[in-house]
């Protein structure tokens, strides 16, 4: 049916990446180092927590962590975050995360939604074999990893008609942008893969040049969205739907009635809504990022 | 030694490395939302401007053999110009079309660079060695001639590639790009008609 099969051959795309700032085992001991087409994948042990790292010049940071101890304790702050798109979507039948990294994201999903059915898209095929090998991720018949670029992968689901009620944006290095992944045109293309009721949470950075060019992007692409910082993370994570964006109130009741299930994954949901920006402000008469003008990395280093 | 016609056959060497480069550069640009930013894009696009300007000098080398004249090389850079040009227009529906017929994104980008990149950058392949030919009068100084043609020319490139990826992108559309660079080899043409006319 697909030219994008599993573990494919078709090489393909996505840099996974996740920009995160945790000194976690950032200095631990390199237990593996693997040079792929796209970058060098580090795993490092400090302790009892393991990490997926992309080695860059200017800084090492953690892609994905997971605590041996506690394997179900999401160690980095912004994949904490990630789940705060369940009090947008509670219920998700469907799922696709964009960047697998250490797959810590999506086996917490397929453990607390055992229903969903949950598709991966990665660009680099050894950060798919190292996150089987040391972050215990399995590829099943309900967790599938298509080996692919998301913009490649989006525009083949189009035509499947494969939609999602849940689209995890998580593919920006912390050293490099996938810049055709920035633009309007991609983020409407997501759009057109989410269901009635669908939403996307997206994790980029909090403090860049980048920030109002991608503020204005997604308020054209999604229209009202919601700006979610924390100040244990400088990442950022954008959440946007199809249907206008719940309420206060509903959501206030669905970090509630989730707070007990993401007890052992370590996400205090009930403070996410605290800091919900349903008003975030940004120069609107900055240019949005499109297919013809998207300099995401020359822009964010501007700051 | 600087002729108006020396001059105009570099300024059409530098040019045509220009806007090469500069071309290969945005060639990522314009297939990326199609075919995604994976290392096989790049090298379908790599593999199509070696292989055009191959064929480029082929054709250049032979040409120059048949009354070699400014006049001829100003019509290349103007066909040049109107090969490049639909790609400001055509690219969207021309991928879109690549996209649904072949599945397999490394042959659809490849398929998509031969036809959108490959008949401009010909045209720019067959400068170098068409140029040689209108400055080379005697055979000892051929060498210092085509070595003099190729330094200009690979500083053209240079500079299309630093101007493309460090400024243009970050102050202009890509299409508008496109667009100066075919206004560019517009200027070459007159540049080296002009040439032809100087005594």
């Amino acid at each position: 049916m697909s030219a994008i099969r599993r573990h494919g051959t078709t090489a393909a795309s996505l840099v996974c990446l996740a920009a995160c700032v945790g000194a976690t085992c950032a200095h631990g001991q390199v237990i593996h180092r693997e040079p792929s087409l796209y970058q060098t994948v580090l795993v490092r042990e400090r302790g009892a927590t393991v990490c997926l790292q992309f080695e860059a010049r200017s800084d090492v940071r953690n892609q994905s962590c997971v605590d041996r101890r506690r394997p179900r304790r999401l160690v980095l702050p912004y994949t904490r975050m990630l789940l705060g798109a369940l009090l947008l979507m509670p219920d998700p039948e469907t799922i696709l995360v964009i960047g697998l990294g250490g797959g810590v994201l999506p086996n917490a999903f397929a453990e607390l939604l055992p229903d969903a059915r949950i598709d991966v898209v990665e660009i680099d095929p050894v950060v798919v074999s190292v996150a089987e090998r040391f972050f215990g991720f399995r590829a099943t018949e309900r967790m599938r990893v298509f080996v692919s670029d998301a913009r490649v992968f989006t525009r083949r689901a189009q035509g499947r008609e494969t939609r999602y009620d849940l689209v995890v944006l998580d593919a920006f290095g912390s050293e490099y942008i996938p810049e055709h992944l920035t633009t309007v045109e991609y983020f409407r293309e997501t759009r057109s893969l989410l269901t009635e009721r669908g939403v996307v949470a997206a994790n980029t950075f909090q403090d860049s040049g980048l920030r109002d060019h991608e503020s204005e992007t997604w308020f054209q692409a999604f229209g009202p969205f919601i700006d979610f910082t924390r100040d244990v993370s400088l990442n950022r994570i954008v959440l946007a739907s199809v249907a206008p964006l719940a309420d206060p109130s509903t959501v206030a009741e669905r970090a509630r009635t989730w707070h007990r299930r993401m007890e052992p994954y370590g996400v205090s949901i009930v403070d996410f809504p605290k800091t919900f920006d349903r008003n975030p402000r940004w120069d609107r008469t900055i240019e949005a990022l499109t297919d013809q003008y998207a300099p995401a990395n020359l822009l964010r280093s501007r700051r | 030694m600087f002729h108006a016609r020396t001059i105009a056959v570099h300024a059409a060497a530098f040019g045509g490395g220009f806007v090469i480069m500069s071309l290969e550069l945005l060639g990522g640009r314009v297939l990326a939302p199609w075919f995604g930013g994976s290392i096989h894009v790049w090298g379908s696009i790599i593999t199509v401007f070696m292989v055009s300007l191959a064929a480029g000098y082929l054709i250049g080398g032979r040409l120059s053999l048949r009354r070699p004249s400014l006049d001829k090389l100003a019509g290349a850079f103007l066909c040049a110009a109107v090969l490049l040009y639909p790609l400001v227009h055509l690219a969207e529906p021309a991928m879109r079309w690549i996209f649904d017929a072949i599945e397999d994104p490394r042959y659809g980008s490849l398929a998509a660079s031969l036809a959108l990149f490959a008949p401009p950058t010909v045209l720019l392949g067959m400068v170098s060695p068409y140029a040689v030919r209108l400055l080379v009068r005697t055979a000892p100084e051929s060498g210092r001639v085509a070595g003099t043609l190729y330094f200009v020319s690979t500083l053209g490139s240079a500079a299309g590639t630093l101007g493309t990826s460090f400024y243009f992108v970050l102050w202009f559309d890509v299409d508008t790009i496109l667009t100066g660079l075919v206004a560019a080899l517009a200027i070459l043409a007159a540049i080296a008609f002009a040439g032809g006319r100087a005594r």
